[in-house]
Order: C-alpha cells, then structure tokens, then sequence
C-alpha cells in the first residue's frame, strides 16, 4: 500500500504552470527524495503534499485518502524547514511539545515522547536552552525532534541540510538516514544535491522544469538514466556527452573526431555518445588526446582531456602519472556506454 | 609604523572624545529643565523667583502636602493611569489585529488598506477639534472617560498599525508554516508565536502612545469639564490663576506626574531600544 499517491498534480501561479502532471508513487516506510535543479517545482510539490500550497489540479492522497482539500493540521505530516523555523522565543523542549499541546496530549506523554525523540537525537542535554543558543547542527536536530514526536504518517524535509557547513552535512546525511532506518516513517526529501540523493534515497525522483523526468532506484539512474537530463545531473563529476551521429566508422562527434561504438543492432541513430568519468581508460591505444588538466584527490585521479575539441573528464582509480599537455589515448569502456536518441531518450542497450 | 599606528589612535580617541563630549551636552540640555523642575518643586514661589538655579534651602514638602490637600491628586492620577492604560491597550489590540491581517494575509486590497490607516497620519485631529466637539457631542461622549479615550485610539491607530506592519512583514514565513503545520489555528499563531515576537514593536507603540496621551493637556481641556474626569495636566492647572501662578506647587505636581512615565520608560528601555535598533544591526 502506498503512502503518498501524487496522481497528475498540476501547480499554475496565475498563467505561470510551474509543475506540469506530475504522478509519483511513494511506498509505506520509503525514503523518496526528490532532486532538480533550482526552480524545477520540487520544492513546490513537497508544500503541496505538505498543504502550504494550493493543488491546481490533480489529486495528492495520503493512505489512500484524497488530502487536495485537507488542511495542513489535520494531514498528520511534519515538516522540517530549510531554515529550521524554530520558535525562537521556546525553548528545546517547548518548541517540541508545541504540536502535541495543541494536541491536548495527557503532560506524562508529552515528556516521553520529548524524552525519546532527545535519546534519539542526543539533545537529552539541550532540552531548557533557546535556539539562539545551539549550533547550527543541534538547531536542525531541534528541527527533526519536533517533527519526530508528533510521530506522523510522513516525514517531509524542505533541503535541510543546505545551511550547514559541508562536513556537517555529511555527519547529518549518515544521521538521518539512520534514523530512517530506525523510525521506518515514510521520507519525502527536497534537495538539489544529487550526492545527498544518492547517498540516502530509496528512490529518487528526478524533476526538471516541473515534469518528473525519471523514477528509480539511486544505481537504476545511474546505470540507465531515461534521458539526457538525468545521466547529466547524476553522478559526480558527471557523465561526458557528446553531440555528433553515428556513421559507418563509429560514432563522429561534431567535429569530425571518431569515438568507438559498441557492436550491436543498430536500431536507432545515436545522436549523443555518453560515458561516464570512471569507464574512460587511458590505453596504448583508442581515441588520441590532450591532457588539460590533472587533479589528484588521492584515492582517485580526474583527468580533462580534450580529444579534437571535445573535452573528457575521466576519473581513473590507478596512479599514473600525466602531465598536461601530455598525448594520450583514451579508451572507453563499451559496455558502459550510454546512447541518446533525437528526442534525448536513451537508447536501450542490446550489449 | 608605529608612529602611524599612534596617529591613528589619536584621531579615533578625538573622534571618539568629540561624540561624548556632544552626547554630555545633550545629555545635560535634556536633563537641565528636568533637574530645575524638581529642584523648584521644593521652593517656595519668592524662593523661585529670588534664586531661581539654586538648590533649594531646604527641602521642604510644604508644596506636596498643598498638592494633596488642594487638589483631588489621587483622582486625577487615577484618571490619567486609567485612561492612559485603556487607550493604549485598545491601540495596541486593535492595531496589532489589523497590522496582523496586512502583513501575513495575502487579499486583494492589503495595500489600499494600508494606505487608509496611514492616511490617518497625515491629519493632525487638533485641526479637527471643532468638528470632533459636535460628533463627540451629539453622541453623548463629551465630559466622559469614553470620549477622550476613543480620541486617543483614533489618533494613535494610524501610526501603530505603520509600525505594526513592517515589524510583522519582517518575520519568517516558515515559523507562521511550521506552527500551521504543527496543528496551529490562525489566532493561535498570531498569539503564540508571532505577537511574543513581535515583543520590541508592542513596547515601541506602547511607549511612543503611552507619553504623549499621558501628557496630554489639550482634548482633557476642551472635552472634560468636571472635576472628577479631569486628568492630572488638566487638574494642576488649579494652581495657574490669571494674576498669581504658584509656581513651587505646580512644579511639584509636574514632578509627581512625570514620575511614572519615566520609570515605565526606564523599565522598557532595553526592549525599547532593541525595538528601534531592530533591522539596523541585522
């Protein structure tokens, strides 16, 4: 059964459509997060289940239940807000006893939920101090305990971790994914970090200019992203596209530069060669190219290079050593390539 | 190096030196008029005239115990606290809902709205007084605690649904979404979480309402005419005659009177003054 059904939903401000049918299915207990680019209607949809915004047309229901003409409180969602909106006159324990007060949750309920939500969170500590008194990190968990104690049908988080500092970030990704694990509640995530949805979603949702563009499993769009859009925002560093067509001799990128393809029915024209970082060797032969650039991190090398005039980025996991300016050949690994038709559809692989 | 590092704490001690030393003489030119009022309240009227700056050469409280005696004191300071307290709560409830709708609603004509409260401070209602007279007549309010309360209401609405509105406009929309989502009703967000917010800009009106009405010599003189409604700036005129003013007991009940004010002034004066500061530091 699931959670949330979003079934054709439309948003218009006016004239201006900025979410265009979108339908999105989200299981019991599943951590759905949704990802685009800035202005893509994804935050836009997460108040409209939350019911901060108006459904212009289409149906978002909740457990089964059509909740278009609910209002927020009786929806039973938490939110937590990008800039965690705490009450900043309550204190830690007041800001997370303020749903269930109103509530008229029995006092001896109150302090246990508050207590196990601050166990959880470790805030046992923090309970008497304002806001204005806590990091930026105990701020956000402040947030998260005050949705947990309302113990609702569907948690949803509005890119909360955008105003921490990036280590931080990290820290809370692995904390609220264990705490996912731990609650089993249902999770709509906003964000525009592809790593963060990566790293954390059960599914993702990959929205671009208010249409779902692909619904999947974090390695399902990373292994076979439906379009040209997702195989380009996902991943880091991204894939490496090349507009050009297929030809007797392989695929001929604008250019005129040549690129190997692999062998298999040619049901359709490619008209854009992808590959990812990772899957670009350096070889004693393959495609001749310049080193541009060298980054080493370490546990990995990125190297640009430029073949004719088009630029590769090829993360290689062996040390080697490239100087720019360096003549190399670079040999794609053909299973791994990704074809893109006219419409920017990829082509189904038949390797 | 260093020299220049010298030169550069010398021109900021005289910079620094020049503000306070402008701040002092402010400071004293404020205060002088003040120190001279209490000091005369403790003189007689020939000890005023003959030494007028002097301390006096005794402190006597000759002139309170006249001011008590002469005068119904207790009266008029009740009156004053009275209708000081009720207007400037019904200006801030009033004012505050109406801000309230303004800044967190979104409807048609929000803006024309507004223009109408603040086209209220454009007209100075003394103007009207003739006008004003014959209304408050004709309903009754003239010589009643009523129709000088509801004057000051009328004049102090504009200017505190001004300051209300912006205070308010400057809150986050989440906190108003959070609460909405956390089971909230519209009062119950405007109570518990916005107006304790908007604590600074509560005092802000109280205070910029509080002083002139308790000040006020003007509408008590042309609306209140008995002894038991009068104020207590109209009430010490008693001792302003047409041909002797004495002087020492009316500096006395002027003191006795700005004794309140000053220390409610005093009490808000932090909040007051983060109020003003507020959106300037952040």
């Amino acid at each position: 059964m699931s959670a949330v059904t979003i079934s054709g939903v439309d948003k218009a401000y006016g004239k201006a459509r900025v979410i265009h049918g979108v339908s999105v299915e989200i299981a019991a207990g599943e951590f759905v997060i949704l990802v685009g680019p800035s202005g893509c209607g994804k935050s836009t949809l997460l108040r409209m289940i939350a019911g901060l915004e108006d459904i212009s047309a289409g149906e978002i229901a909740l457990d089964g239940k059509v909740i278009n003409d609910i209002a927020p409180k009786s929806r039973d969602i938490a939110m937590v807000f990008q800039n965690y909106a705490l009450y900043p006159h309550m204190t830690v324990r007041e800001n997370m006893a303020f749903a269930l007060t109103l509530k008229k949750t029995d006092k001896g309920d109150i302090d246990a939920k508050i207590m196990r939500a601050a166990t959880i969170l470790g805030l046992q500590d923090l309970l008497e101090r304002y806001p204005r008194q806590l990091s930026g990190g105990q701020r956000q968990r402040v947030a998260m305990g005050r949705a947990i104690v309302r113990d609702p049908k569907v948690f949803l988080f509005d890119e909360p971790l955008s105003n921490l500092d990036a280590k931080l970030r990290v820290q809370m990704r692995s904390e609220i994914k264990a705490l996912h694990q731990r609650l089993g509640t249902t999770i709509v995530y906003v964000t525009h970090d592809q790593v963060e949805a990566m790293t954390m979603a059960d599914k993702i949702v990959v929205m671009n200019c208010g249409v779902v563009e692909q619904v999947g499993a974090p390695l399902d769009l990373y292994d076979r992203p439906a379009n040209l859009f997702v195989a380009q925002f996902i991943g880091s560093p991204s894939m490496n596209i090349l507009q050009g067509s297929t030809t007797a001799e392989g695929f001929t990128a604008s250019d005129g530069t040549v690129f190997p393809l692999p062998l298999f029915e040619k049901t359709e024209t490619a008209l854009a060669w992808g590959i990812r970082p990772e899957h670009l060797r350096l070889a004693d032969s393959g495609v001749p190219a310049v080193v541009e650039v060298v980054e080493p991190t370490g546990a990995e090398t990125l190297i640009v290079a430029k073949a004719g005039n088009n630029t590769l980025s090829a993360l290689l996991r062996e040390r080697i050593r490239v100087a720019p300016g360096q003549h190399v050949f670079l040999a794609p690994d053909l299973t791994q390539l990704h074809l893109f038709n006219i419409d920017g559809r990829r082509i189904p692989s038949t390797v | 190096m260093s020299a220049a590092v010298g030169t550069r704490e010398r021109g900021e001690l005289l910079k620094n030196g020049a503000i306070q030393l402008m701040l002092a003489i402010n400071a004293i030119i404020m205060i002088y008029p003040l120190f001279v009022m209490v000091m005369s309240s403790f003189k007689t009227n020939a000890e005023i005239f003959s030494s007028p700056f002097a301390l006096p050469a005794h402190f006597s409280l000759a002139n309170a115990e006249r001011v008590w005696s002469e005068t119904n004191f207790v009266r008029y300071l009740a009156n004053s606290l009275g209708i000081t307290l009720a207007a400037v709560a019904l200006i801030l409830l009033f004012s505050t809902m109406a801000a309230y709708a303004i800044a967190r609603y979104q409807f048609r004509l929000s803006a024309l709205v507004l223009m109408f409260f603040l086209s209220g401070m454009t007209v100075p209602l003394k103007l009207a007084i003739i006008p004003l007279f014959i209304q408050l007549d004709s309903l009754g309010l003239v010589d009643s605690y009523a129709g000088l309360v509801l004057v000051y209401v009328a004049m102090g609405i504009p200017s505190a649904v001004f300051i209300m509105t912006g205070f308010l406009r400057t809150l986050p929309r989440e906190l108003e979404e959070s609460a909405r989502m956390d089971g909230a009703s519209e009062f119950r967000i405007m109570r518990s979480i916005m107006l304790p917010l908007a604590r600074p800009a509560l005092v802000i009106v109280a205070i910029q309402n509080a002083v002139p009405i308790w000040n006020d010599f003007f509408f008590p003189l042309v609306l209140i005419t008995s002894d038991k409604f009068k104020t207590l700036p109209q009430g010490l005129t008693v001792f302003v005659g047409e041909f002797t003013t004495d002087w020492g007991v009316l500096f006395t009940g002027l003191t006795l009177a700005a004794l309140p004010i000053t220390l409610l002034y005093i009490v808000l004066s932090k909040q007051f003054i983060s109020g003003i500061t507020q959106g300037a530091v952040k």
